[in-house]
């Protein structure tokens, strides 16, 4: 039983990496722009397609590549494309509509959300993808538990991902300049701050790290379909609402909050299929008792 | 300087009989507004500490102070904008403290603000019209199903409503929308709004604000013609001296969200506290304002 | 050319009847192909959406993007007492019953949208909408007893283009009757601004029940009408994707406004039907046609303004 446990804690913590580092795009452009980036899930969505791209055409050229060079390989493209695809989108779409009321802004990203959804839909079909396996060594056996290299090297990069931004956005000028304009937008350009160019770089981190999720995400359940940005990117968004939107480490805690609520969901209801259910009833219940999420700071509304 | 104009007699807004024996109680016995140990903070800071403040039914009273003195954080604790963790507010006698905005309204509170806050896409006649939302007296049926009692009181509040922009001169402007029309018309519109709900006390935010020494006098006058127009008690928030000085019977001065002073506005000015807090903040400037009002304080008297 | 209020309150009334006798004559008649007759039905079914999240999105300025929970709990409900609780024989008579019942299920369940709009607005309250609407969607996935995942059928083909026209009419009359009264005042004033609307009066709290309740009962009959059009249906129906659908409409053809809400409906669904030669890319207009709307022209064609019909009578101080 308790191996079941600890095997159990140890999926949660695999599924809640990836969901973690989804749940930091949203709340990293939420907390710079207050902006509810809809389609941040169909970004991962993108990025495990690109890291998918990327691997094949690497194992395809049958030069015998070793597994590491492959991974980052696939990391490396997907995650710059999909920053590029990030970027892209917020001078497209959003950036236009930075003055507008802000419920424009979040439907428009809601709609390039399902374009990017119906798009890959329309270019790749219904039918979902194989991912590729990349790192096939054995499992080890540690106190009965399972742990395969795949788990460690998720959990792990995923930490250190995390690590970095933490730094980045504690301890660099980028990080204050994010903060800054988080804090005060109207003030921050008249200090020097290139305000458009933070909020680049925002969405492209955000992009990126979301590429890195899919890319780990696509190795540990290796079945890709468009639908996928929808149905993880939802989950890594009641993540960063749980921890708090706009608070980074809020955003990790709730990722690994929401593993959990995954794996242990078909442990104590009769079904995996409730687990939608359970989520979203958290989300609703955590909106209408503790809006701010469980790290995040009130919001007042000035009269 | 106009005095005020012989009180025009209004037969729509005149008080009933039962309101006006019910002002001569609260005249003899009891204040119409009674604020007791008021507190308020945001954060830990501190915006208010332990006011006091009683009005009887129909004074005058203003509120003064710096920048940031708490003035407007009494109006929001009064008219439930804030939430009152602190302190109680009475109302003819009532605890009001912990009621929904709607129902203060409701019972005989309306209020301006500093920045005008007008429904700006509805039109005028229709902001005039939402300050009686709560005279409607019908049914979510009755306006589904048109009924009778529907359509006599849609017609009746909205005479009411017209007969109020006649009187503020904004007849021509009902159909427009708020936001077309220039800033003075729009403080006569919120003016108007609050009014229809029939208030006994009528909370002024610094209704003077932006306005030319021309306009303000204009101003002054329009108060006190609808102070007695509508047996009006008035609280007033100002910055300027000069409109406290001409209209007000009794003052009040915060800062920091502390009362330093209270009394006539011509001892008031004279208070070495009240100096102090205008002179620390923004010296000559205030200094001038108080010498012009002393000035004029001879001409004026209620 | 000016009407008189009482000649234009005739004409309208007539211009209903004919619309309703027209609804049932042409069909009948077979002078309409069923093809188009379809079409009209999934139009009037969209226009009673539209008009429906209009309502909150338009008229009170509140985001929801979770009308699609609202609709697939009508259409349950009613598909429901149609098939288990109905003789067959009774059907046809009992169907605007029946559509009503979906209604008021609708109903019931925005009162779970309502209570938390009370405290959160904007960006929140797009997430709690977003939240039912999955959770709608989940427990119906899980509820076995109508079909679970795979959808519930049996219900007779009740819906005709005369009960959509009918609908259409009594939705465009009494939101009309609402927007234009002291509550659709009340409404408007949140929009507007919801601090300040409470201060002069208004019960804000009474006014966005009454607006969620209004709201989600006409998306609920809309559901109704199309499940016994469909007679078929199953969770996947009302997922966010159908809201997102209802926002296009309602964003293209212009917020707060009742002119807006049919001609985006109209526009909207005449657009799909043309692009169906595209298959699956025709999926792809709909997002792009969001985007675009949100960046040029984010009130849409018809934005606050009305078709002078659909009108208040002038203001009477100007007569």
């Amino acid at each position: 039983m308790l191996q079941i446990l600890g095997q159990n804690i140890l999926n949660a913590l695999q599924l809640g990496s990836v969901y973690a580092l989804i749940a930091l795009g949203y709340t990293m452009v939420y907390g710079i722009l207050t902006l509810i980036n809809f389609a941040h899930g169909d970004i991962f969505m993108v990025g495990a397609y690109l890291s998918l791209a990327a691997a094949a055409f690497l194992l395809g050229l049958h030069l015998g590549l070793p597994a590491v060079v492959v991974f980052v390989g696939a990391m490396c493209f997907s995650m710059v494309l999909t920053a590029l695809l990030g970027v892209t989108i917020e001078r497209l779409a959003y950036r236009p509509l930075r003055q507008a009321p802000r419920v424009s802004a979040v439907i428009t990203a809601l709609g390039v959300g399902l374009f990017l959804e119906n798009f890959t839909l329309g270019l790749l079909g219904p039918e979902p993808r194989h991912f590729p396996t990349l790192i096939s060594v054995g499992a080890w056996e540690i106190a009965g538990l399972t742990i395969t290299p795949l788990q460690i090297l998720i959990i792990l990069g995923a930490a250190v991902l995390m690590v970095l931004l933490d730094l980045l956005v504690g301890h660099t000028l980028l990080g204050m300049a994010m903060r800054a304009i988080s804090y005060n937008r109207q003030i921050v350009p008249l200090m020097g701050v290139p305000v458009d160019r933070v909020i680049s770089l925002t969405f492209a981190i955000g992009s990126a790290i979301a590429a890195a999720g899919g890319l780990m995400y696509g190795l540990a359940y290796p079945v890709l379909d468009p639908y996928m940005g929808v149905r993880i990117g939802w989950w890594a968004f009641i993540a960063a609402v749980v921890g708090g939107i706009g608070n980074i480490r809020g955003a990790m805690l709730g990722g690994f909050i929401l593993g959990a609520v995954e794996i242990f969901t078909p442990m104590i209801l009769p079904s995996s299929t409730y687990r939608d259910f359970v989520a979203f009833s958290l989300l609703l219940l955590l909106l209408v008792f503790k809006p701010t999420g469980l790290l995040g700071r009130p919001i007042f509304e000035r009269v | 300087m106009g005095s005020p104009s012989a009180p025009r007699a209004n037969p729509r807004f005149a008080p009933t009989k039962n309101n006006f024996e019910n002002e001569l109680v609260f005249k003899v016995i009891m204040p119409l507004l009674e604020i007791t140990n008021l507190s308020h903070n945001f954060g830990g800071l501190c915006a208010l500490t332990k006011f006091s403040l009683e009005v009887k039914a129909g004074e005058l009273v203003g509120l003064i102070g710096p920048n940031g003195a708490g003035k407007t954080t009494i109006f929001n604790l009064i008219t439930g904008v804030f939430k009152v963790h602190e302190g109680v507010i009475k109302f003819q006698g009532q605890d009001i403290t912990h009621w929904r905005s709607h129902r203060i309204s409701s019972r005989g509170i309306a209020r301006t603000f500093q920045n005008i806050r007008l429904f700006k896409e509805l039109s005028v006649l229709d902001n005039v019209r939402l300050g009686a939302y709560a005279r409607h007296a019908y049914s979510l049926l009755d306006a589904v199903g048109r009924s009778r009692n529907f359509r006599r009181e849609e017609e009746r509040q909205r005479q009411r409503a017209e007969a109020l922009l006649a009187r503020f001169n904004l007849s021509r402007y009902a159909g427009a929308p708020a936001r077309n029309l220039p800033y003075g018309e729009q403080r006569r519109v919120e003016m108007a709004r609050a009014l229809i709900s029939e208030p006994r006390l009528l909370l002024l935010d610094e209704p003077a604000a932006g306005m030319n020494q021309s306009e303000t006098q204009e101003l002054i006058r329009l108060i006190l013609e609808i102070k007695e127009e509508f047996s009006l008690t008035i609280i007033l928030i100002e910055h300027q001296m000069r409109v406290v000085q001409n209209l007000c019977q009794w003052v009040k001065v915060l800062d920091f969200g502390e009362t330093i002073a209270s009394g006539p506005p011509r001892e008031i000015q004279q208070h070495p506290k009240v100096l102090a807090a205008y002179l620390g903040q923004d010296g000559a400037l205030v200094e001038e304002e108080m010498e012009n009002s002393a000035s004029r304080s001879v001409i004026v008297g209620q | 050319m000016v009407i008189s209020e009482k000649r234009k309150k005739l004409l309208t009334w007539l211009g209903a009847v004919l619309l309703l006798v027209l609804s049932w004559l042409l069909p009948a008649s077979g002078l309409l192909n069923p093809y188009v007759v379809q079409i009209l039905m999934y139009l009037g079914i969209n226009m009673i959406l539209t008009l429906s999240l209009n309502l909150v999105n338009g008229y009170m300025g509140e985001f929801s993007v979770g009308h699609a929970g609202f609709m697939g709990i009508g259409a349950y409900a009613a598909s429901i007492i149609t098939v288990w609780f109905l003789p067959r024989a009774w059907a046809f008579w009992t169907f605007p019953a029946v559509l009503v019942a979906g209604g008021l299920a609708a109903a019931v369940a925005g009162l779970v949208v309502a209570f938390p709009s009370f405290r959160t607005r904007g960006d929140y309250l797009a997430i709690v909408t977003l939240a039912f609407n999955m959770i709608v969607k989940s427990v119906l996935e899980n509820l076995e007893v109508v079909g679970g995942p795979r959808g519930f059928l049996g219900m007779p083909r009740l819906t005709n283009l005369f009960w959509v026209a009918a609908w259409v009419l009594i939705t465009v009359m009494v939101l009309r009757r609402l927007v234009y009264s002291n509550f659709g005042r009340g409404i408007t004033a949140i929009r507007e601004d919801e601090v300040a609307a409470n201060l002069t009066g208004v019960d804000t709290r009474r006014v966005k029940l009454y607006a969620f309740l209004v709201s989600a009962f006409f998306a609920g009959v809309a559901g109704g009408l199309f499940a016994h059009l469909l007679q078929f249906i199953n969770p996947r129906s009302f997922s966010i994707l159908k809201s997102t659908d209802m926002l296009v409409m309602v964003y293209l053809g212009g917020v707060g406004s009742l002119t807006g809400s049919l001609l985006g409906a109209t526009i909207f669904t005449l657009l799909m039907e043309v692009l169906r030669p595209l298959g699956l890319w025709r999926w792809v207009v709909g997002p792009l046609l969001l985007v675009l709307l949100m960046i040029f022209r984010p009130q849409g064609i018809m934005g606050f303004k009305e078709w002078k019909w659909f009108k208040e009578r002038a203001v009477s101080s100007e007569q």
